[in-house]
């Protein structure tokens, strides 16, 4: 299935064989993480998808990443206050991940020592030919931090895993295993300045009846290549909140791939992509209900302004046993520029029969009327689309049960409305 | 305070005219009514006063305190002082009405050198109006009208007048939807407001309100003109002979 065999190689593709035969016998692992990089490196020489490629119609990489910047970060970068107050903060600066502190109950190891020892051999790899994001990880992941929260533990704090960078090429890995009956907030969070190329890959491994709140934050200068995945296992009765907020990045993609394991399993994904200037923003899922009884639902907020491109892959597939599936899906997006575009594609692959199952998709421009009412109350245009886009962004965001959640993901629309609105 | 001369608009769209040559003064302190059959062009001339896009002036003036209005945006002409209470109120979801009012109230001061208003001083007027209506304070904390039912969503409209404090104040068919007890709250309202530096131009198809709300002129909207003028007795006598003979002998 070489789909994506090329002759002659753009300066991105050559860059990263470049930098692999420069960084590798540096890199954390020897044995079968050696051998992980090594594969990925030998599916990446065949070249970066196209839009042939069906998982990356909407994103053509081997376009869009055209090249790399250096490898090394411009200057140095300290870790940030976090979003949600009250947080432990594990940061990753310009791709090295500071020694963790201690938490409470929790096992906690930077990833450079999990694949240096070869423990963390088993996350490398990738699903398929296709899986672009997951082997470029695979070949260069450098550090992050691993998390074991064990069985039964409440995790007061939230923690936030903080990746930052001062330009340059920085790969992280990160994976948080939560026990049966454990509840954890973690924030994973990527921002930085100049001209970077990150690729991030997180695991979530929930266990049966616990809880988890995982919210991804990037918002990347408008000079960074952001490649983002996280892999999602929900297990019996377990429940997954997973809140996505893209507000920057030049070129941006962001799978989640998630399977709803465990019998009545649930899972919750909110997501808003604030798109700006001449930024491409991908939003990319495949979510696997492979039990009976498990339900989710997914609402994606999307605002369009200028040159920029987005769009929403989401594809559900019930297995044949997954009998009794609640699964929902809406994209919904505000196109504020006659510029701008956003596609949307969902898809429902259904094997089990006694299922509910449905999708939606809009793309709208602000309601004259509405911004006419407002206007006639005395508010000027600017202020008045303001507070509708807003608006249509609330409602994803003020349904979350947790106030400092709601409170830091609004602080963030403000910022974004600050500089773009 | 408002003159409107000679005032042809048009649906922008597909270039209906609706209004046809308005002629309408209305004085500082003055109540006027103005009334017509369906599709005369009474809630035209109201949207046309107070921006709406949709509607294009081709001929005609419209003064406000001595100046021409129509080159102003609706929030210019909002914060000029004229106030226009809908129709049919609009619900905007994901708008806290109480932000939705603070921003207002503030956008309408900045406009005229006030400083703003703290959030207990608003909650403090907002309390105070809400409570001459009739109006739960709990009804506030939702999004902007939505599930407001129809007496609700006028008397919300009522509430953002008293509290923006215009200098015209606009009412389109603001009886429509409301039961008798809910009328007369309303209406109480709008009186409150009435004072020598405040003029009300009130829109009815009916008499109903103008029981409640007595007007100083009335005016009657044909086909999109001024077809007759008079005193309130205008009004009974519509009520009375309905609008055939009447718009019969001006024509």
């Amino acid at each position: 299935m070489n789909m994506h065999m090329q002759t002659t190689r753009t300066p991105a593709e050559e860059a990263l064989l470049e930098a692999f035969s420069k960084l590798s016998t540096g890199l954390p692992g020897n044995g079968p993480v050696a051998e992980k990089r090594q594969e990925a490196v030998e599916l990446l020489r065949k070249g970066l998808p196209t839009r042939k490629v069906e998982a990356w119609h909407y994103t053509d990489l081997r376009r869009l990443l055209s090249r790399l910047p250096d490898l090394e970060a411009t200057a140095a970068v300290t870790a940030r206050a976090s979003i949600l107050p009250d947080s432990v903060v594990l940061s990753v600066l310009n791709g090295r991940a500071d020694a963790p502190e201690e938490i409470e109950g929790i096992t906690a190891a930077t990833s450079a020592q999990k694949l240096a020892d070869g423990t963390a051999a088993a996350l490398l790899g990738f699903e398929a030919s296709d899986d672009t994001v997951s082997a470029i990880n695979s070949a260069f992941a450098a550090d992050g931090f691993m998390l074991d929260i064990p069985a039964g533990t409440e995790v007061s704090r939230p923690i936030e895993l903080q990746n930052l960078h001062a330009g340059g090429q920085t790969h992280t890995r990160f994976a948080v295993k939560v026990g049966a009956g454990a509840t954890a907030t973690i924030v994973e969070r990527h921002s930085g300045e100049g001209e970077a190329f990150v690729s991030s890959v997180s695991h979530l491994d929930v266990a049966d009846n616990a809880n988890v709140n995982w919210i991804i934050v990037q918002d990347q200068p408008e000079s960074v290549s952001h490649l983002g995945r996280i892999n999602v296992n929900i297990g019996q009765h377990a429940k997954v909140g997973l809140f996505v907020m893209n507000a920057g990045g030049k070129l941006v993609r962001q799978e989640l791939r998630i399977v709803a394991a465990g019998e009545y399993s649930e899972l919750r994904l909110r997501g808003i992509n604030l798109l700006a200037g001449q930024s491409h923003c991908d939003v990319t899922m495949v979510l696997d209900h492979a039990a009976p009884h498990t339900t989710s639902t997914e609402l994606f907020r999307n605002v369009v302004t200028g040159r920029a491109e987005g769009a929403f892959q989401g594809q559900i597939r019930v297995a044949r046993e997954a009998q009794k599936t609640d699964a929902k899906m809406a994209c919904n997006t505000l196109l504020l520029s006659d510029e701008g575009g956003f596609s949307s594609k969902p898809e429902l692959e259904i094997f089990a029969d006694d299922v509910a199952c449905g999708h939606g998709a809009t793309v709208t421009d602000i309601e004259k009327d509405h911004l006419f009412y407002l206007m006639a109350r005395g508010i000027d245009e600017k202020t008045a689309r303001g507070l509708l886009v807003k608006a249509f962004l609330a409602e994803v965001i003020e349904e979350l049960e947790d106030e400092s959640i709601v409170d830091a993901l609004e602080t963030k629309l403000d910022a974004w409305f600050a500089a773009h609105g | 305070m408002l003159e409107i001369k000679n005032l042809h608009a048009r649906i922008a769209e597909d270039g209906t005219e609706i209004l046809r040559g308005v002629n309408l003064t209305v004085k500082a302190g003055e109540v006027a009514a103005i009334m017509g059959p369906n599709g005369s062009g009474k809630s035209t001339l109201s949207y046309v006063l107070a921006g709406r896009e949709d509607y294009e002036v081709t001929e005609g003036d419209i003064l406000f305190n001595g100046e021409s209005i129509l080159e102003m945006d609706p929030a210019e002409r909002a914060a000029a002082g004229i106030f226009l209470a809908f129709q049919y109120p609009m619900e905007i979801p994901g708008v806290a009405t109480m932000e939705f009012l603070k921003v207002a109230m503030n956008a309408q001061r900045k406009v005229r050198g006030e400083d703003e208003l703290k959030i207990p001083e608003l909650m403090k007027r907002v309390r105070a109006a809400a409570d001459e209506l009739q109006m739960d304070m709990s009804m506030l904390k939702r999004p902007l009208n939505v599930g407001f039912s129809g007496g609700e969503k006028k008397r919300a409209e009522i509430l953002q007048m008293k509290l923006l404090e215009p200098k015209l104040c606009v009412l389109d068919e603001t009886d429509s939807g409301l039961d008798i007890d809910a009328l007369k709250v309303v209406a109480d309202g709008v009186n409150a407001l009435r004072s020598p530096d405040r003029a009300v131009l009130v829109i009815t198809h009916y008499q109903r309100l103008l029981e409640h709300i007595v007007p100083d002129t009335v005016h009657v909207l044909y086909r999109g003109r001024v077809a007759t003028s008079g005193s309130k007795e205008l009004a009974l006598e519509l009520e009375r002979d309905g609008y055939a003979g009447l718009v019969g002998e001006a024509a």
